[in-house]
């Protein structure tokens, strides 16, 4: 059986899964999305969480940009897990006491005004927006090398098969749909993980092995990994070379945009009990632990074993050969990702060799020029190939790699879906029926989801076929753009007595000082060449655009209090609501309006 | 909605109030050890534990890439014990 055959098997059988799950579980009289959680056990629910929040980013495109990086995109691990510290400590307890089911929905009563819900929304939009980008990068990296086609065909295919599955929409709703595909996911993204571990350090713990011993070389593994690296004129890849200021401020903004964002934020509205919404948080966060844990070592090991194969008799020997590549089975993934367009070699000086190193690098050129090398021939790698390479580069077995292409999908496809059906019910519910049309029919908020959804992924798919970066990092402008709008207001709904005029400031200048940032330096509406500045160079000191939403949360901050200082104190009745959210006694069940 | 004034506000307010400060207490305490672990440990004082090897690296790099990680889970279920624990105190727990 060919290897195509078994990627289809794999990918077909998931699905079959979830969509088995999801018509069993349709039986039962539990199937609406909002019931959903109760009667949930916090494990149960920490799993689903797991699953919606794990999307394309944490699957396929994080561990890359570790790999070809280093220790500086840790930024990554620690933003995105350390953010449930902030959701559990400063959010969760309290919004499952206020008891409603959305984000804007506790904005616009807190603050007592429609106009700071229609900021929470918009802001919540753009968010969305941003992060369904990210998502369809990914989405067209997996189907374009599962279908074996064009990066840009596999896009375009899979934006139809997001747009069937978010329409099938009920789907996504059941929480056991969500647990299978969250066990899908984990398997696909570990059982690679412990084979190179094993292969490679003899320890089947990934991150005890990332730091563990090499043994073929008997050194430790990650002493190895900047050795070569180093031989090869690239960064170490332990060392930190990056801005620290502008590492401590994007790890920031991933961790507050965390406790900003809309669809896991609402997980912990619709637990049984407050006590419950505490738990839940931890137990997300273990699941999310199991693959945040291994993904370092996932792109350390890769990063080394894909040296070694360019550098089969060590990096001071001869680079692997044109004939080698073309023949030798070990190499066969490059051969099938060249059709995606996402990798790229060049036999530049014709010596039948592909040499692959930094051709930037000063002692690297000096050495080029004794051999008569010109320039790296490995032109190019895109990061976001690396996690579903990763298991052809180290020669696993068929249904390893299969099982690898089916939990890429579950994790971009079901982030994506859930997206599109937040951003639909966004623009109907709460833009269209709360605040344009109230009188308007079923039928037509029926309609008017569907085509914002319809609209949504045109957008998406439009700009994915030149994201702004790679699926992590555009993820990370939907982060910051979270973090500058919608954790303050939240925070400062439960924490102080900030009044409306400071909420609908803050959120305001926060959203909208943060998208000028990002559009300045990714393009006006993330379309290419229409930026003025360049994350190499940044407008403000060592600032990127991706670290930029922690600034905006301080803009948002200062912003609000002193508007509010300005203006007077809240409502006697919103004063009570404040302590009454503040305390679990009396925490009916959620409700809807 | 939830009742946010059907309980006998008046006569548990002196308790909520200790009951809220007593909260961002510990709030506060497990952000400290949040922030240190992560933006300490992990980034600003890597440079103060480069001496600490651990396995071909730094103290440093496990706690960016592991520890902070490992950190982040025990905070929550602490506080999650420990809230409980709280709500009990203060007799302000769900029935």
């Amino acid at each position: 059986m060919d290897q195509f055959t078994i990627n289809l098997l794999f990918v077909g059988a998931s699905f079959a899964l979830y969509i088995g799950i999801a018509i069993w579980a349709r039986a039962g009289s539990t199937s609406e999305f909002y019931a959903a959680g109760r009667g949930i056990h916090p494990v149960t629910n920490g799993m689903a969480t797991a699953a919606d929040w794990m999307s394309a980013a944490s699957f396929i495109s994080m561990a890359g940009l570790i790999a070809f990086t280093g220790y500086d995109n840790s930024t990554y691990l620690m933003g995105w897990t350390g953010g449930y510290v902030l959701l559990a400590l400063l959010l969760a307890p309290y919004l499952r006491k206020f008891g409603k089911y959305t984000v804007s929905e506790f904005i616009g009563d807190r603050f007592y005004s429609p106009t700071a819900r229609l900021v929470a929304v918009i802001s919540l939009l753009v968010a969305s927006l941003t992060y369904v980008i990210g998502q369809m990068t990914g989405v067209g990296v997996a189907f374009g090398r599962f279908l074996e086609v064009s990066n840009t065909a596999g896009l375009l295919i899979g934006a139809c098969v997001v747009f069937a599955y978010a329409v099938f929409g009920g789907m996504k709703g059941v929480t056991y749909t969500q647990v299978a595909q969250y066990v899908v996911l984990i398997m696909a993204y570990t059982i690679p993980a412990v084979f190179i571990s094993l292969q490679l350090t003899g320890n089947p713990i990934p991150g005890l092995g990332l730091f563990g011993e090499h043994q073929a070389s008997g050194e430790p593994l990650l002493a190895k990994l900047d050795q070569i690296v180093a031989e090869l004129g690239f960064n170490e890849y332990t060392a930190h070379h990056g801005d620290t200021f502008n590492m401590v401020l994007f790890t920031l903004s991933l961790m507050i945009g965390t406790a900003g964002l809309p669809h896991v934020i609402m997980r912990f509205f619709t637990v049984p009990k407050v006590a419950d919404a505490r738990w839940s948080a931890g137990w997300a966060l273990v699941f999310i632990a199991l693959l945040y844990l291994t993904a370092p070592a996932v792109g350390a090991m890769a990063r080394l074993n894909i040296t070694e194969q360019f550098w089969p008799n060590g990096t001071s020997g001869e680079a692997v050969s044109v004939e080698q590549i073309e023949t030798d089975p070990a190499y066969d993934w490059m051969a099938t990702w060249q059709q995606t367009g996402l990798l790229g070699w060049e036999d530049k000086n014709g010596d039948g060799r592909i040499q692959y190193y930094n051709d930037a690098s000063p002692a690297m050129q000096e050495r080029a020029a004794a051999n008569g090398w010109q320039g790296n021939e490995l032109t190019n790698f895109n990061r976001d190939i690396l996690v579903l390479a990763n298991p052809e580069i180290a020669n696993l077995p068929g249904w390893v790699i299969g099982l690898v292409a089916a939990g890429g999908l579950a994790a971009a496809l079901s982030t994506a879906a859930g997206l599109l059906l937040a951003i639909s019910s966004a623009v109907s519910h709460d833009l269209i029926k709360g605040q344009l049309n109230p009188s308007i029919s079923e039928k037509g908020e029926l309609l008017s989801a569907r085509i914002a959804m319809a609209v949504a992924i045109a957008v998406a798919t439009y700009l994915g076929l030149n994201p702004p970066g790679f699926a992590a990092q555009t993820v990370a402008l939907a982060f910051g753009l979270a973090a500058a709008s919608i954790f303050p207001a939240l925070m400062m709904g439960i924490f102080t007595k900030v009044n409306n005029k400071g909420a609908v400031a803050g959120m305001l200048t926060g959203l909208i000082v943060t998208v000028i940032y990002i559009f300045l330096h990714k393009g006006w509406f993330f379309i290419p060449d229409t930026n003025s500045f360049t994350d190499a160079d940044p407008l403000l000191g060592t600032i990127k655009s991706t670290s930029f939403g922690a600034v905006g949360a301080v803009i948002n901050f200062a912003v609000a209090f002193t508007v509010s200082k300005m203006t007077g104190p809240i409502p006697k009745e919103i004063e009570e609501l404040v302590e009454s959210v503040r305390v679990p006694r009396g925490a009916g069940a959620a409700q809807d309006h | 909605m939830a009742d946010h004034t059907s309980q006998p506000a008046q006569a548990g307010q002196k308790s909520d109030a200790g009951y809220w400060s007593a909260n961002v207490r510990i709030i506060l305490v497990s952000l400290v050890i949040w922030a240190i672990c992560s933006f300490g440990f992990g980034i600003l004082l890597r440079p103060m534990l480069a001496g600490i090897e651990i396995g071909g690296t730094d103290l440093g790099f496990w706690f960016a890439q592991q520890g902070s990680i490992l950190v982040f889970l025990a905070l929550i279920f602490f506080y999650a014990w420990r809230m409980n624990k709280l709500d009990k105190e203060y007799g302000v727990e769900e029935e």
